[in-house]
């Protein structure tokens, strides 16, 4: 069993006891524990199932390469899934459940997978569940969906906050152990703007736990010492508990750091997501140890040799009284001498190489530790827990030659360095024979925008696992790095020394060598994921010989630790299946982020009303006041419709529409584009932007607009008024004001630069007011200043003056098809000539109306809309518009493009009015079927309903659509068949449903 | 995440505050080109792997259009300068040469 020694933990505090509860039983730990710690101190060695099989599985590792353990923590609005327990600080408190298993975690019904597991091999899903087809959806998804998935999601909102930092800096050092804090030292000491990272809460990495000597000193002192001399330093900053997630184009990286985790409630930010500009960034990012793969590999109680040493040295926890050290290497014997030191019984020390020398094997010979050589592990034994392992030879083929009892198992495959932040943005490796291990090839790194190296990568992340050899290579390192910066290098730690000098590795892919298909099938390299060594194998028999194509097949490093622990194991073992080297194989592509980051930590304070900038016009206020219903147009809300008590939306709608038709609406049109046109070569410009003539409009006169881009494709409209003989205001629509701003410039910029003309988007600057309705006039009069007449003041004609003693420019133009005016005021007069329009309309029936009434009432007249009528492949001659292109102009933008032959052809689907001959309304989207069948047996179309709506002035559906043949048809029926069955015959119309002469506003 | 200095307010501005407008120095086609001509100008962009020119706009600082030289596989930026010329300017063609020796003007 498991359990916490009499003494040792160099990083617990003995004096206090915390309590937690893991699957509701309570359970005590202490300061400085991680939860695994807490959870080993309690002979918890079950702590999860694994994801297909539902294998009993145990704690592996000791920091963030952890596959098996992850848990849900926290209860209700603080509930999250997968959290791994390995970087899980123990608080007071904590509450922690098994992940993946039913009805519990010691009994699984699940596990009859396990049983099955011959029958579910790499790839089943993709071979089983292709047919039959309907089958999918009915049978086998719903099935997969139960069992499959790993925590439960949270269901509440998340009680917590989290915040984004941005920080800038010359260099950025990801990883705070001895390389990192080096390198930090040289850089700091030069000048430079330093910060330092630290995934972990502790600093200093391996060092102190695997006896490291710097400079004479243990490297524990040594670390102490260093971090308070950096933290003299004003231009280095240390961020503990902060994992550098990725690394991004020209020195961009995203760090998460867990600022509350550990102490959840107290108020702070959960995580803070720092968004830095680094000028170069220095990977100190270590190396992360690799399993063995033999039978039975992934038992609770078979543990990494180095994290059992991490649990022993750090935390004083023992693994079991009697351990068995597996090892392809000299590292692992350092984890033997320790349990040795800790007082735990070794029962042997099996090493896979022959004939193992150097000083760790002298040392651990010296305590009288037993080195069986050239063995290997045939088998684990044991279900929820390990009871002892069978030997055998390397060489053979697995026949167990002798048993020995034990209660835990600490492997070690060797060493793969962290190199996701050297790949993030495409540094190269290169294959490390001595090693075995893919390391940065310096030739080949990540660029910066000035061509040179973006990361650089240092210590055990760039292949030099030996302490000596990790302080040295920090200390070139960080010396280039500051050169590069301009500087010269500071100094550090002269030498490091560590037990294991001279250590060797032999590479060892399977144990023993020639196991046979029963044990390969029993061999674990992707841990969560349930990939075992004979599936990678299978995968190679059926072709797949691409590293990624694997990977997918067999789910091979898809898991959330992404193949930390033994995606190298994997592409050795797919390498030997295909008979080539392991770089031929090369690897899967690295990722950001390096480990999972909350989607909180992501969205920051963006949720809930900040999640994006809200526009608002001056009235916004008097709207909500209201009571309106409002809807999201871009970034501005505008009221839909202003519902009274007992009304729905419908109604609200309808109301308005008739009161505006009968009476006098208001709609607040302030979000309208304006930009303003100005210089002497402005009516030039406008001519080449519109696709009729704005150059020749008189001054105080408007004309209607089209927009189109360089393909001719429909792009905005709206009314240009020619404000002075140099000056013309170009109304846009709502959505599209900031956008034809841009092209205007673009095109001013980069294409006629020498034309003079200035333009500046005024949208914000006024508020606008549509005034509308058979009563308009009689309001406008009620204001006073203005003479409003007919006679003075004609349709599509500008004037500017007083009303209500405020400062306007009325266009009398008109959208609804009633006499209109549209009222422009500077922004902050806005609200005062609403509410005095309110006022003395009050008599004359005055009432808002929302944006669905505008669309209706437009689409009762006929007028198009920017994204119903139009949708990128429109262009106006489509929509009848031909009056408002000019046929005389030499050049327009888009004229070129509706020159070409398939925009001519008169097949086109043009406008046309649609009437159903029942009275109902056509369903949105709608199209028109016509015989025939295409190639993919669907059946033919010949037209779409592009506006669809029930008219309340006519008391019926009316609807606008594109259709072959357009108005040529008019009078033929049309049928559009209905979602769920039945359909509905519509006439082409004339699309002006109301007015046709324009009687109404011509008044 | 790219970083252009903007050749106009001299701001090394970050991608978010930029806005991007595909090929540089494009002649445009306009009424009377042929049917080939038009097409190359609409469709027929260039998308190398390794040296390129592009168009940007300082979109949320100064609002102006600039144009830059960088390698699309390395994402080494040569330079930017400003849109009012027909072809890059020499100084930018010396930096391209300078670090892609082969490489040559299309």
């Amino acid at each position: 069993m498991s359990t916490r020694l009499a003494k040792g933990g160099r990083l617990i505090d003995r004096t206090t006891k915390l309590e937690f509860s893991f699957n509701g039983k309570r359970l005590t730990g202490h300061p400085g524990d991680t939860l695994a710690s807490a959870l080993l101190a309690n002979d918890q060695m079950l702590v999860g199932r694994s994801f297909k099989y539902h294998r009993p599985r145990g704690i592996v590792a000791a920091g963030p390469e952890e596959p098996n353990a992850l848990v849900n923590l926290g209860t209700g609005a603080r509930h999250e899934p997968n959290q791994r327990v390995t970087t899980t600080e123990l608080f007071d408190g904590l509450e922690a459940t098994s992940q993946n298993h039913w009805p519990s975690l010691e009994f699984d019904v699940g596990a009859i997978n396990n049983k099955l597991s011959r029958f579910l091999p790499a790839g089943f899903y993709y071979k089983t569940f292709l047919f039959p087809r309907a089958f999918w959806k009915h049978v086998f998804e719903p099935i997969i969906r139960k069992s499959a998935g790993l925590g439960k999601a949270p269901k509440d909102r998340d009680a917590d906050r989290y915040e984004q930092a941005y920080a800038f800096c010359d260099l950025l050092i990801a990883g705070g152990g001895l390389a990192g804090l080096q390198a930090a030292l040289i850089a700091g000491q030069a000048g430079l703007r330093v910060i330092v990272m630290e995934q972990a809460a502790h600093w200093g990495g391996r060092a102190p736990v695997d006896g490291v000597l710097v400079d004479g000193v243990p490297a524990g002192d040594w670390v102490e010492a260093t971090l308070s001399a950096l933290a003299k330093m004003e231009n280095v900053t240390l961020r503990a508990r902060c994992m550098v997630a990725g690394v991004y184009d020209h020195g961009y990286v995203l760090a998460d750091e867990r600022v509350a985790d550990h102490t959840p409630g107290d108020g702070r930010p959960k995580h803070r997501l720092w968004r830095i500009r680094a000028g170069r960034i220095l990977a100190a990012t270590g190396a992360i140890e690799r399993p063995l793969a033999f039978a039975g590999n992934d038992v609770p109680g078979v543990m990494l040799a180095a994290s059992a040493r991490d649990f022993v040295v750090n935390f004083g926890i023992s693994p079991g009284d009697r351990t068995v050290v597996v090892t392809n290497n000299d590292d692992a014997y350092l984890t033997a001498i320790a349990l040795k030191q800790a007082g735990l019984d070794v029962a042997a020390i099996v090493d896979a190489r022959d004939n193992p020398t150097g000083p760790g094997v002298d040392k651990a010979r010296a305590l009288g530790l037993r080195v069986a050589s050239g063995k290997a592990v045939a088998k684990v034994k044991g279900g929820k827990r390990v009871v002892g392992v069978a030997l055998c030879a390397q060489a053979g083929e697995g026949t167990a030659t002798e048993e020995l009892p034990c209660e835990a198992v600490a492997m070690s495959g060797g060493w793969s360095p962290v190199v996701h932040l050297w790949s993030h943005c495409g540094g190269k490796l290169l294959w490390d024979e001595s090693l075995s291990c893919f390391r940065p090839d310096a030739a080949r790194p990540p660029l910066n925008h000035d061509g040179s190296a973006m990361v650089l990568a240092l210590g055990a992340a760039n292949g030099h696992f030996l302490a000596g050899d990790v302080l040295a290579d920090a200390s070139q390192v960080a010396a280039e790095a500051v050169k590069l910066a301009g500087k010269a290098p500071g100094h550090g730690a002269k030498v490091a020394t560590n037990p294991l000098e001279g250590a060797t590795m032999a590479p060892v892919w399977v144990m023993p060598q020639g196991a046979p298909v029963k044990l390969r099938s029993k061999m674990w390299l992707d841990y969560q994921n349930d990939v075992k060594v004979s599936d990678v194998q299978l995968a190679a028999r059926e072709g797949y010989v691409s590293v990624e194509h694997t990977k997918r097949y067999t789910t091979l490093g898809m898991a959330t630790d992404q193949g930390k622990l033994s995606n190298i194991n994997g592409l050795a073992i797919l390498a030997d299946s295909l008979n080539i080297a392991i770089p031929e194989v090369g690897t899967t592509t690295f990722r950001p982020p390096y480990a999972p980051v909350t989607l909180g930590a992501l969205a920051g304070e963006s949720r809930g009303t900040i999640f994006q900038p809200v526009r608002q016009t001056p009235m916004h206020g008097w709207h909500e006041g209201q009571g309106a219903y409002l809807e999201p147009v871009g970034l501005w809300r505008r009221p839909f419709c202003y519902p009274r008590s007992g009304e729905n939306h419908e109604q609200a709608v309808h109301r308005e529409i008739l009161n505006t038709r009968d009476n006098v609406g208001l709609l607040d049109a302030s979000t309208l584009g304006k930009i303003l046109v100005k210089g002497p070569d402005a009516g030039r410009f406008l001519d080449m932007l519109y696709t009729n003539v704005m150059s020749s409009l008189p001054v105080g006169k408007c004309r209607y607009g089209l927009m189109c881009n360089e393909q001719g494709f429909l792009s905005d409209d709206g009314v240009v008024v020619r404000l002075a003989e140099d000056t013309w205001l170009c109304h846009t629509t709502s959505g599209g004001a900031d956008r034809i701003h841009g092209w205007m410039e673009d095109w001013l910029q980069c294409e006629w630069w020498d034309w003079q003309v200035y333009t500046a988007n005024v949208t914000e600057e006024y508020a606008q007011i549509a005034v509308a309705g058979p009563k308009a006039r009689m309001l406008l009069e009620r204001l006073g200043g203005m003479d409003v007449s007919a006679e003075s003041f004609p349709f599509m004609t500008m004037k500017e003056g007083t009303l209500a003693g405020l400062p306007v420019r009325a266009y009398r133009i008109s959208f609804s098809g009633e006499l209109s005016y549209e009222l422009a005021v500077p922004a902050g007069h806005g609200l005062a000539l609403w509410e005095a329009l309110v006022r003395e309309g009050a008599a004359l029936g005055v009432m808002p109306y929302g944006t669905e009434a505008m669309h209706i009432m437009r689409a009762e007249k006929g007028f198009i809309m920017i994204g119903d009528e139009s949708d990128g492949t429109v262009i106006p001659q489509d929509l009848n518009l031909d009056w408002a292109i000019s046929k005389k102009k030499a050049d327009y933008l888009g004229k070129r493009g509706q020159e070409r032959n398939h925009l001519v052809n008169p097949d086109r689907w043009k406008l046309v009015g649609l009437e159903t001959l029942d009275g109902s309304v056509i369903p949105d989207g709608a199209y028109a079927a016509a015989e025939g069948v295409n190639a993919n047996g669907q059946r033919n179309v010949e037209g779409r309903v592009t506006s669809t709506y029930y008219s309340p002035t006519l008391k019926r559906g009316i609807a606008m659509g594109l259709v072959k043949g357009g108005m040529a048809r008019l009078g033929e029926s049309v049928t559009f068949p209905k979602v769920g069955g039945g359909q509905v015959v519509a006439r082409i119309v004339d699309p002006v449903f109301y007015d046709k002469e324009g009687a109404k506003q011509n008044v | 995440m790219l970083t252009l200095e903007c050749p106009y307010c001299g701001v090394t501005a970050e991608e978010t505050e930029l806005a991007p407008g595909y090929e540089a120095h494009l002649k445009r086609f306009g009424p009377g080109s042929t049917d080939e001509q038009f097409n190359d100008y609409m469709f027929a962009r260039k998308n190398p792997k390794g040296v390129h020119f592009e168009r940007w706009r300082h979109a949320y600082g100064c609002g102006k259009w600039f144009l830059a030289a960088r390698c699309t596989a390395t994402l080494e930026v040569f330079g930017t300068y400003p849109a009012q010329v027909g072809a890059p300017p020499e100084d930018i063609i010396a930096k391209i040469k300078a670090r892609r020796p082969e490489w040559v003007m299309e």
